[in-house]
């Protein structure tokens, strides 16, 4: 019989950008068992959310996460908007879109650097970053910031994008555009990198329901599942349906993501050609009252932030239920079963985000 | 998107309907546990093609809380969460954290409980210092 070994994965691994561990259990160098222990960075914003007030909530949710901080305000504010009744104007909620799907662009490209990484093709890391770089600087271009672009408010956006930024925008697209078709193959056809994803980390369809996996991993299941089918703030009008792959393991859900990154640079050309004249916000009065289950597709998949006020400026309870948090028990299911040395790219095949996770 | 409006549940019969929501192919989203000042309520939040369904459990003072870990085995982290933020016993769970899921020996217990005393100011005091030896050949 093998000696079993117990591992302290993390919390300071060099694949890891954040703080999490996992608890490996082997057999020789088989994983036979993961257990994660996280709380390393744990902030509690969801109780500081309760002592601000619903304006600074946006503020505060949008720092939940340092790379898809404009999903979490958008979502914040779909939600205090369905509590208190507001309509969005059009324009507004296209200009929403357009920066969501920047956000999700570069997250994926981050994705993608950091997988290369964890494979160890630094090259393939660097070209991703520096196509990341394209986006970034579009952001803040449009925004006047980089990453936290603050420019979502409660009953619409707080800035407008000029037909001279838009161009840039388009440039910028194009560019990346080029960069993903050099990089297309390496990811996708490399003999050395289809032998390190290709069967790795399996995730079956029925694993994935069962075991709750959100976003790229279980689309990269064979499940037909993302929220902006559900037509969200513009999606229903720029017609959308989700990517998905069969295979269920790393490979699948890299692919998922180079599919995506090209589902939203079209997202992006579709909803500025189709960008309304008009006002981008409307005035808040009152404060909200009730309970809301607001969603949003995130580039790790579906948040969910409960919302509850009781008519006062400070809300009687918030939550938010990350992608990454609905992403464990299925990449706890994953692991037993596969080599020591590919646990580093299985967990980051899931886009694993602690800040997200531990709020 | 509308707002919430949940289905009434009993500790008696929600286990029941938890079944049913699986049969039916739900999908489990998330459990909210919100803190009502006599009692917790405890939200489960289903989905089907987009389509969400929510059931509230209202606990009182002191109840267990009964896991669903078994019909869902998603909801073992989330349950644990609940645990650790709420104090609230769960029994049945499939990984049980003792707590210790996202906070650690020296934390607050229940940080987001609103209850008096079982808030952030009751964080367990570290242990005193040790009184320090006097100084031999005066004060410095």
């Amino acid at each position: 019989m093998s000696r079993r070994t117990i591992i302290p994965f993390g919390p300071q691994h060099p694949v890891f950008p954040e703080p999490i561990q996992l608890r490996l259990v082997l057999e020789d160098e088989k994983v036979v068992e993961a257990l994660p222990a996280i709380g390393y960075v744990h902030r509690g914003l969801e109780k500081l959310a309760e002592q601000k007030d619903f304006i600074q909530d946006v503020y505060l949710v949008e720092r939940i996460c340092g790379i898809c901080s404009f999903m979490h305000s958008m979502n914040y504010c779909q939600g205090i908007e369905t509590l208190m009744d507001i309509t969005v104007p059009d324009r507004a909620r296209f200009l929403r879109v357009i920066w969501a799907e920047l956000h999700r662009m570069h997250s994926h490209l981050l994705f993608l650097g950091l997988l290369a990484d964890s494979f160890g093709f630094e090259n393939l890391f660097m070209q991703c970053m520096r196509c990341r770089e394209d986006i970034i600087d579009v952001m803040e271009i449009t925004a006047g910031n980089r990453i936290l672009l603050t420019t979502c408010c409660i009953g619409g956006v707080r800035k407008d994008i000029s037909a001279e930024m838009f161009s840039e925008v388009h440039n910028a697209l194009d560019r990346v555009f080029k960069q993903l078709k050099d990089l297309h193959p390496a990811f996708a056809d490399d003999y050395t990198v289809k032998k390190r994803l290709i069967g790795v980390g399996v995730l079956s369809m029925e694993k994935a329901v069962e075991l709750g996996a959100v976003g790229p991993v279980a689309k990269a299941s064979g499940l037909s599942m993302d929220l902006r089918q559900s037509g969200y703030a513009v999606y229903k009008e720029l017609g959308f349906s989700p990517v998905t792959e069969k295979a269920g393991d790393c490979h699948a859900r890299m692919m998922i993501r180079l599919r995506e990154l090209d589902q939203s640079m079209d997202l992006i050309h579709k909803a500025i050609n189709m960008l309304p004249e008009g006002p981008i916000n409307v005035p808040v009065k009152g404060n909200p009252t009730g309970e809301v289950a607001a969603r949003i597709e995130q580039p790790r998949g579906e948040l969910l932030f409960f919302i509850k006020g009781n008519g006062t400026k400070n809300l009687e309870r918030f939550r938010a239920r990350t992608p990454t948090f609905a992403n464990l028990p299925p990449l706890l299911h994953m692991l037993p079963g596969y080599q020591l040395a590919d646990v580093p790219v299985i967990v980051i095949s899931i886009d694993p985000c602690i800040s997200c996770t531990e709020r | 998107m509308s707002t919430l409006i949940a289905t009434e549940v009993t500790l008696e019969n929600f286990m029941g309907r938890a079944a049913q929501m699986r049969q039916q192919g739900y999908r489990l989203v998330t459990l909210t546990c919100v803190d009502t000042g006599n009692g917790h309520d405890i939200l489960y939040h289903f989905d089907k093609k987009y389509q969400m369904e929510h059931f509230r459990l209202r606990l009182a003072e002191g109840a267990t809380l009964p896991s669903i870990c078994s019909l869902y085995p998603a909801a073992m982290i989330v349950e644990n969460e609940i645990k650790d933020h709420f104090g609230i016993a769960v029994s049945g769970l499939s990984i049980d954290f003792q707590g210790r899921l996202v906070l650690t020996e020296d934390a607050p217990r229940a940080p987001m409980s609103k209850r008096c005393g079982m808030d952030i100011d009751a964080r367990i005091p570290a242990a005193p210092p040790a009184t320090a030896p006097a100084v031999k050949g005066g004060a410095v």
